[in-house]
């Protein structure tokens, strides 16, 4: 087995491991890191696959952006719950 | 009620087992785009095939996506809360010098990827999003305020990668079909509409955060 296929395998079973736990994780903090972890690991995947527009779109937008709006969010929800606790 | 579950994920399942048939059973190779591309870049003006096809071959595709990027932007400044105090929080005085460092390297960053989108990766929406993240950044270290009411000039700037994309079709209708440049002057009408693309672009994504979040502490 070449080292190619093993990083490979490695990360197509990190990709799947991290949007599993982001869907089923209950803390909200959590999912929004593990999206953006997921984000980044697809990034990588998309270098891999030969198509380095995409994984510049995916790391810039798809695990920054959206990763600094779903944190934001997640703030924005923590500190309306907080003052009826 | 235990019986509904169990249809749903039959059925999704079902249209799992159909999507994955749907597509095995592709031909192989119906078209080979990649050829067509490769046939016609010089015609394009740019040197890389992704820009050629997002800029040239399917430019409409683009058009429209800028449009709902700022239709998008338009939405989330309709909801936002117009007496989010646009008071900045103190930040950490690292984080803020971070933050004054990284922010006109980022600019810098989004310039090189606008250039050099003509021959390799990058582009106006990479190039975007890297000034987007550079409006958060700032904004993070409390440097920014907030859009509580976007001014005359920021609308302007907004809406500018749209309204250069629509001026250039416009200018161009004349060729045959939707944003079909001349050759000659293909390559500079690109990086024309590229420009505004990366400046809107980049505020549209900044705006996304911007608008209407309110300071924690």
């Amino acid at each position: 087995m070449s080292l190619a296929l093993a990083f490979d395998l490695l990360l197509v079973a990190a990709l799947v491991w991290s949007a599993a736990r982001a869907l089923t994780v209950t803390d909200l903090f959590r999912g929004v890191v593990l999206f953006i972890v997921f984000g980044l690991l697809m990034a990588l995947a998309w270098a891999r696959l030969g198509a380095p527009d995409i994984a510049l779109a995916e790391a810039a937008i798809g695990a920054g952006l959206t990763g600094a709006l779903l944190l934001d969010a997640v703030g924005h929800l923590r500190a309306k719950q907080e003052p009826k606790a | 009620m235990k019986a509904l579950p169990a249809l749903i994920v039959l059925l999704a399942t079902a249209l799992a087992l159909l999507l994955g048939w749907a597509m095995l059973d592709l031909p192989p190779h119906a078209l080979r785009l990649p050829g067509e591309v490769a046939a016609k870049i010089a015609d394009s003006g740019v040197e890389h095939p992704v820009t050629a096809v997002l800029l040239n071959f399917r430019g409409y595709d683009t058009l429209l996506e800028v449009a709902v990027l700022l239709l998008a932007l338009l939405g989330v400044l309709a909801l936002a809360q117009p007496h989010a105090a646009p008071t900045a929080a103190p930040a950490h005085p690292l984080l803020q010098t971070l933050a004054r460092l990284l922010a006109p390297l980022m600019v810098l960053v989004a310039g090189y990827l606008l250039w050099v989108g003509a021959i390799a990766p990058g582009g106006a929406f990479q190039a975007g999003a890297v000034l987007g993240a550079a409006g958060v950044l700032l904004r993070l270290a409390g440097l920014l305020p907030t859009w509580a009411a976007p001014g005359r000039l920021l609308r302007g700037g907004l809406a500018l990668g749209l309204l250069v994309f629509v001026a250039v079709a416009l200018a161009v209708l004349g060729q045959g079909s939707l944003l079909q440049y001349p050759p000659a002057l293909a390559g500079g009408l690109i990086l024309l509409i590229e420009a505004g693309l990366t400046l809107s672009i980049g505020l549209t994504l900044a705006g996304l955060y911007l608008a209407g979040t309110e300071v924690q502490q």
